[in-house]
């Protein structure tokens, strides 16, 4: 391949329209508080949702306190265990990866990566994130109102969820559909706006084809998100109604303690399918913006272009259709007709082929690349591993035959924990020691961030490999004690304090990356512009990090993709998006 | 270009620059489509959850409300004046814009406080009865489309200003041009909304066909 065309207005026409003025903030707190920039924005989703995440995982260690060591604390009872289950289960999907990936990584890179000055609705992105934390808030409070958060376990299945007698019924239910409701309102705000941006402000020269993955992963997990949470917000809308003026959308005739309920008629099979019709897309919500950002992680760590990008963006597309007609799959011990079970079984066997070739294209790429083992090329590959793990067990899960033993188990616990939760936080680590530079000016300490990664990865696997033998054994999860069921030998005991201990080693190990998220932002090495040579437009800022308005007089025009890495004949093993053909030609003996 | 070219091509290989610029005006008119999108979401799993429950044997279907006729005649005049307050605007006609686009705000004003009346008449009927879902759902997703077009009064107070205000009259013609956008396809949803609201036990077969009943 030779660059010929010496014509630039081949690679990037002229610019035609003239550049929207920006909103410029005169005081500080328009600057910082009320921020309409995206960079500052996605700072405070990201300080958010990393806040609430911690809440999180302190209620996974009491909850394994009690699997490990049952009966030994006082302040966990049956009640506590459900609502820490509960309560765990939503932050961890909803208010942290969601906000994480789209509302933080989102706003800090469409704009930055696509050439533009900022989101294109600046106003909208602000408000977004406010009703955002203002979700958070509502969702803390359920913790101090009398009954306490929701105990009915994230996927919120009526009856049981507004059920008297479930932990939480009546406040708790609550403030958590009403947090969700405004949680989907935030979103919206901010997804129309990341939408908009990637097809309408790119910069001249960024076809989309050009797009690093990173942001092609976004959008598409944007796209899902917009057409997916409507079917959260109606069914959390309608259980309101159900609990609070005794409609019967979802409640049946009931008699609870001796008690006729006032409902009759409702169909609880409705809620399943709506709120599955939003969670299965909510894995891939949360799983394409991994896909994509650690595309773009192993391409610059391994000094590689990507393996097949077309392939790639096609495989996003394609599993972000299919995964609107899955959704079933969670619902095969609800009665469902066969035929039904069979379709969703294989629709979701389906999705493995375009998610298989992403991974066969990770590990090509990483094929005789120049692999620098930085921390976010491990936690890239430390994603690699782990979501190919948790993949296969989805394979048992995907299959109705196979799914229907184990339901209910620990094993789909450790499936989805493995697929979902793990793999996507390796990707969310990866990503900030990635990027922290370019939002920093800061280089985060390397030794650190190789503890953090290797007690991290070795510590998950410590906790999951084995819950999937307690799965197998026919542990049930939800369980607030097994006590002495026969069938669930002595060993899943022994088991299950291992697990323990592993939870709170890894857990506290969060601390240490906490620490140095906090020690290198006042003490950390100078990063300079563009610490890993990596060719995306975020790293080509003329300031470090970024101002207001992104790339300074103006912006930058892209001449070529973002994989010309190792280029034969460069001179540096990197291309930058917006060098134009004849500076390589320059820069080169003869051809790039 | 089409989706199918801008997918296939091989940005590694030859020079693809060609990017379609656009304005704000571009993007203010996508994003309104894609909340579209959204709604249409919004309401299509709302139409599921009715018609799957219309399939079981309780079904007891809500009264029909001979207001709603009179509903969606100022529904339709509303989207008929925006239409012509848009064709004003493109003519340049300032004053016939006014005058249609003002009419476009009140006939939906009208709309909506008719269908405030029909849920006050339908409270005071001896059908009423809060666990039927047939009743639920009436309410339920005529608030939602109520409530679209609450917010849609906004974004038409704000234009409505701009109209008065004496701005711009390529930026006055644009925003008009979102208005009846977004009051067209409110009225295409009132007009499937009420078909379904009113067709009591009569949609077996259509039911039948969807493999729901």
């Amino acid at each position: 391949m030779s660059y010929v065309a010496h014509d630039e207005s081949a690679f990037a026409p002229p610019a035609e329209v003239e550049e929207v003025e920006l909103y410029h903030p005169k005081t500080w707190v328009g600057k910082y508080v009320w921020s309409q920039d995206a960079k500052i924005i996605a700072v405070q989703y990201a300080m958010t949702a990393m806040g609430i995440g911690l809440v999180a995982l302190v209620l996974s260690w009491l909850m394994r306190l009690q699997l490990g060591y049952p009966n030994s604390f006082s302040f966990i009872d049956p009640s506590n265990y459900l609502q820490f289950v509960t309560m765990h289960g939503m932050i961890m999907v909803i208010y942290l990866l969601t906000a994480l990936f789209l509302g933080g990584f989102g706003n800090y890179l469409i704009p930055l990566m696509v050439g533009a000055r900022d989101m294109v609705f600046p106003y909208v992105n602000m408000v977004s994130y406010w009703v955002y934390l203002f979700a958070v808030l509502l969702l803390v409070a359920s913790f101090f109102v009398t009954g306490g958060p929701t105990g009915a376990g994230w996927t919120l299945y009526p009856p049981q969820a507004i059920a008297q007698g479930t932990p939480g019924a009546t406040w708790g239910i609550i403030l958590m559909l009403v947090s969700l409701a405004f949680f989907i309102i935030g979103f919206t705000m901010g997804g129309l706006n990341y939408v908009v941006t990637v097809l309408q402000a790119r910069t001249r020269g960024m076809t989309m084809m050009r797009l690093p993955l990173t942001v092609w992963g976004i959008f598409m997990a944007t796209v899902l998100a917009l057409l997916a949470f409507p079917a959260l917000f109606v069914s959390a809308i309608m259980m309101i109604l159900d609990l609070t003026l005794g409609t019967s959308f979802f409640m049946p005739a009931l008699v609870s303690m001796g008690q006729q309920s006032g409902h009759s008629g409702g169909n609880p099979l409705l809620f399943q399918h709506l709120f599955w019709f939003f969670g299965h897309p909510e894995v891939y919500i949360v799983a394409l913006p991994a896909f994509g950002i650690v595309s773009d992680l192993l391409s610059v760590h391994a000094r590689k272009n990507i393996f097949g990008y077309r392939m790639m963006v096609w495989a996003i597309l394609a599993i972000g259709a299919l995964s609107f007609i899955v959704w079933a799959h969670h619902m095969y011990v609800s009665g469902m007709n066969p035929y039904f079970g069979f379709f969703f079984a294989t629709t979701t066997l389906i999705i493995a082929v375009p998610t298989a070739i992403k991974v066969y294209n990770w590990v090509l790429t990483l094929w005789r690349g120049n692999i620098h083992l930085t921390v976010p090329m491990l936690f890239a590959i430390g994603f690699i591993f782990t979501f190919i793990n948790g993949g296969l067990t989805g394979l048992f899960l995907g299959n109705a035959t196979v799914s229907v033993p184990l339901s209910d188990t620990m094993f789909v616990v450790a499936h989805f924990h493995m697929v979902m939760a793990i793999a996507p936080i390796m990707v969310v680590f990866g990503a900030i020691y990635h990027w922290y530079p370019k939002i920093t000016g800061r280089m985060l300490n390397d030794t650190l961030g190789k503890f953090h990664f290797w007690v991290t990865f070795v510590g998950s696997y410590c906790i999951y490999y084995p819950m999937h033998y307690l799965g197998m054994m026919g542990v049930p999860r939800r369980y607030f004690a097994i006590g002495g069921t026969d069938f669930i030998p002595a060993s899943a005991h022994f088991v299950n304090e291992w697990i323990t201990i592993a939870a709170l080693v890894v857990g506290v190990v969060q601390l240490v990356f906490l620490y140095n998220l906090i020690s290198s932002y006042f003490k950390g090495k100078p990063s300079g512009s563009n610490p890993w040579n990596a060719t995306t437009l975020e790293w080509q800022t003329p300031d470090t990090p970024p101002k207001h308005g992104n790339f300074g007089a103006t912006l930058p025009v892209v001449y070529r993709w973002a994989y010309d890495y190792s280029v034969p004949g460069a001179v540096e093993d990197f291309i930058p998006q917006n060098v134009p053909p004849r500076e390589v030609a320059g820069r080169n003996s003869s051809k790039t | 270009m089409s989706i199918f070219h801008d997918l296939t091509v091989k940005p590694w290989l030859t020079a693809q620059g060609t990017v379609e610029l656009r304005d704000k005006a571009a993007a203010r008119k996508l994003a309104l489509k894609v909340f579209l999108a959204i709604v249409t979401v919004l309401f299509m799993l709302l139409v599921i959850a009715y018609a799957r429950r219309m399939a079981y044997e309780d079904w007891r279907p809500s009264p029909q409300l001979g207001l709603l006729w009179a509903n969606t005649f100022a529904l339709v005049l509303s989207s008929v004046a925006l239409q012509w307050a848009l064709f004003s605007a493109r003519r340049g006609q300032t004053d016939g814009m006014r005058v249609a686009f003002l009419a476009g705000g009140a006939f939906t004003v009208v709309f909506l406080v008719g269908q405030i009346l029909a849920w006050r008449q339908l409270g005071t009927m001896v059908y009423f009865d809060v666990t039927n879902p047939a009743i639920a759902f009436f309410y339920l997703i005529t608030g939602l489309h109520g409530l679209h077009l609450l917010g849609g009064l906004v974004a038409w107070g704000r234009t409505f200003a701009k109209v008065w205000g004496g701005s711009d009259v390529a930026k006055i013609r644009h925003s008009v041009e979102l208005c009846t956008l977004y009051w067209h396809y409110l009225l295409g949803v009132w007009l499937v909304l009420f078909g379904l609201l009113f067709s009591g036990n009569n949609l077996d077969i259509l039911l039948k066909l969807c493999g729901i009943k």
